[in-house]
């Protein structure tokens, strides 16, 4: 981990993690937030992961980290964690394992996990107080196995499972309030687009104990329809229209981090992106932008 | 070396403590619970150092339990039944991590129709999943059979998880005399757990449970799963001769009961062999010259050691306590591939009985006797039955006919 505290896109590390040539799609906002979190974060973690787009990550016998990695399933990476911190700490409390030998355990996992299947194994480890470090990187549907819609996908989003004309009839679960809802140490949204912003709040999470989720919404090229080449661009757009507000729970509060003024047009972000085409071809579905924008209008509304 | 009266589920509990193991993920359910109670209560106390912490369902127990180990610490952990299934994901994937720890399965029929009594067929659905399998009959063996069970998992030629079968209620809660060896002798025994570098340090990571692209090296970790079980039949004679050398207690692979002469062996696994046992004592007093084979290790299956005691019998009489729908007993399915086609192959004759806890009277073991003697005469193997009496289904059929008229009560 970094020692220094980041106040400017000059602290940010210079040297670089996670290895390249791994088998994520070009233009990964998930990859993208993971070799900034990582790069904060540090060597001396061990991620567990879920099983989503990053498993492939580590393919026998190469892998991108220096760090341990354990595949555990789907629905039990939270489970994964738990065994590995408390076999850490029974290794401390018997003096087998120095404080320099420990590490952090790190959950790995995408939406579709977090957000469904290991929200149970996730709500228990949080309950337990486990000392953890949830990654989620969210690209709001099932991405590996081609963007069926999860409980993370946007409205009127279109996906594989969605793909009639008016997309995605449910809403987006508020996965950051639910984890808010336990009362764990620490919860923060980000989005690789904003690394100083990311930086700073993977710091303040490694300083922290017990439950702590990073959230990061992952931009992404194949599941979403746009060129890989504007996934920093479709990133900002999201923090800047205010669909994705990035924001920390800490101490029992929530603090926004960056609110946007003059907030963009929600449009800006949705027609960047194929998902949302049939909302601007071959008509201009008026009614249906309108009630994405009330939406976010709502939302920001209720921010102090 | 102390003998005191314990169930089963203290037996297993005392053979956790014994073993030290340093972490226990826990669930409950019926009829394990008095199992992770007993533990929890001694890590309260300190009788035991470590931790038990209980989980949210079975397959967060199994992923924590493989996780700790791959961590590096002595692992125990207990289930049964739903609760097994519940896993059934973990269990196959956790035994592909190479990490060993010892699950006790309470055995308990499945649903449906939802029940609590037991038999085998929990126990079978793991039969595949690459954990070694340690089936007991006596409340003593739970206790022993939990010791040898970490010496095998860890075994360096073996390294896999291992679950050590009892039965629901008819172990689990009854109570019988168990010696209970004394710390430093089960030390001598099983030393501290060796992680053998298989454990997360800053200093050295490493991957484990990592994907694989294609077929070629996925059969060749699968193969490497299924050789070490194979490595573990000698292993596991090792172990055992050991056990009884320090504890004279025996606990071979397969248990044979008044064999030596035996024309006509019974074949059956856990609790109820010991009805077949008592059943052999009552057909020997009238001159039938009939044994007990009761294997204890079902995976890896001991085929060779099988095949020494069952060829040149008569006939083989194979209680299977399981059902697999469509096929039949999967013991009677097993032993028919380990003995086909080898010289003085015994006939065989399968019966299912004892699910959900059914009764396997006396009686039942002289006509299984009398139907194998009879096969044998014949030399041709007789269908497979399901044992069911027709007072049985006279008693059905009264409940059957209460439910019709409960039905045009209500009027529906």
């Amino acid at each position: 981990m970094s020692e220094a505290t980041i106040h400017s896109m000059k602290d940010l590390p210079s040297t670089h993690l996670l290895g390249a040539g791994t088998a994520m799609c070009a233009g990964c906002g998930g990859i993208e937030a993971l070799h900034e979190i990582y790069d904060v974060l540090g060597a001396r973690t061990v991620f567990v992961n879920a099983a989503g787009c990053m498993t492939l990550l580590t393919v026998y016998p190469f892998t991108p980290f220096r760090s341990g990695w354990l595949y555990t399933s789907m629905s039990s990476a939270a489970a994964g964690a738990q065994g590995v911190r408390d076999a850490l700490d029974i290794l401390r409390g018997r003096g087998r394992l120095s404080a320099e030998e420990d590490v952090t355990a790190v959950v790995l996992a995408g939406d579709g996990s977090s957000y469904g299947m290991g929200l149970s194994a996730t709500s228990a480890a949080i309950e337990r107080n486990l000392d953890f470090l949830y990654l989620c990187y969210d690209n709001e549907g099932y991405g590996n196995t081609g963007q069926q819609a999860s409980a993370a996908t946007p409205h009127a989003a279109r996906t594989a499972t969605t793909a009639g004309s008016r997309g995605y009839a449910g809403f987006k679960k508020d996965l950051f309030a639910i984890w808010a809802a336990h009362r764990p140490a620490y919860v923060a949204t980000v989005i690789g687009a904003e690394p100083l912003d990311l930086a700073k709040k993977i710091q303040r999470a490694a300083s922290l104990k017990g439950p702590r989720l990073i959230l990061a919404l992952a931009p992404c090229p194949t599941g979403w329809d746009y060129d890989p080449k504007l996934s920093v661009e479709v990133g900002r757009l999201a923090v800047r229209t205010g669909v994705w507000p990035l924001k920390e729970y800490v101490d029992g509060k929530v603090q926004h981090t960056r609110v946007p003024r003059p907030r963009l047009p929600v449009e800006e972000y949705l027609s960047l992106q194929g998902r949302y085409a049939h909302l601007f071809e071959p008509q201009r579905d008026d009614a249906a932008i309108a009630e994405l924008q009330r939406q976010v209008d709502d939302y920001w509304r209720g921010v102090g | 070396m102390t003998r005191t009266l314990l169930t089963g589920n203290a037996a297993a509990a005392w053979g956790a403590r014994l073993a030290e193991a340093d972490y226990v993920p826990a669930f409950p359910i019926t009829p394990q619970t008095e199992i992770i109670e007993t533990l929890a209560q001694w890590y309260d106390s300190g009788e035991m150092q470590g931790k038990l912490v209980t989980l949210e369902s079975e397959h967060s127990m199994i992923t924590a339990a493989a996780a700790a180990a791959a961590t590096g610490v002595r692992v125990f952990t207990a289930t049964s039944s739903q609760g097994l299934l519940y896993a059934m994901e973990m269990i196959y994937t956790v035994a592909g991590w190479r990490v060993p720890f010892v699950l006790v399965n309470v055995s308990r029929a499945l649903a449906s129709p939802i029940t609590l009594e037991p038999d085998h067929t929990d126990i079978l659905a793991a039969r595949d999943s690459g954990f070694l399998q340690i089936h007991c009959a006596t409340c003593q063996e739970v206790l022993d059979s939990v010791l040898i069970a970490y010496r095998l998992a860890e075994h360096e030629r073996v390294r896999l998880p291992i679950i050590v079968n009892l039965d629901g209620f008819y172990l689990s809660f009854t109570r019988e005399p168990v010696e209970t060896p004394d710390l430093q002798s089960v030390r001598a025994f099983l030393p501290a757990f060796d992680a053998g570098g298989i454990e997360y340090r800053a200093s050295k990571p490493i991957s484990q449970a990592v994907a694989v692209l294609g077929g070629s090296p996925y059969s060749y970790f699968r193969y490497e799963v299924h050789l070490a079980q194979l490595q573990a039949l000698a292993a596991y004679d090792e172990i055992a001769a050991e056990f009884l050398d320090r504890f004279g207690r025996d606990h071979p692979a397969i248990d044979a009961y008044r064999c030596e002469d035996a024309e006509i062996v019974f074949y059956m696994i856990g609790a109820f062999a010991t009805k077949a046992k008592d059943a052999v004592d009552r057909l020997r007093e009238q001159s039938w010259k009939v044994g007990l084979a009761r294997p204890r290790l079902l995976r890896p299956y001991p085929v060779a050691a099988l095949r020494r005691l069952l060829l040149g019998r008569r006939a083989v009489v194979v209680v299977d306590q399981n059902l697999s729908m469509g096929k039949g007993g999967v013991l009677y399915s097993e032993l028919a591939s380990g003995l086909y086609g080898q010289p003085g192959a015994p006939i065989l004759a399968g019966f299912v009985g004892g699910l959900g806890g059914r009764e396997l009277p006396p009686e039942e073991f002289y006509e299984m006797a009398k139907v194998a003697h009879a096969a044998a005469e014949q030399g041709a193997a007789p269908e497979p039955r399901l044992l069911y009496t027709s007072g049985e289904l006279r008693e059905l059929k009264k409940l059957h006919a209460i439910a019709l008229a409960e039905r045009k009560e209500i009027g529906t």
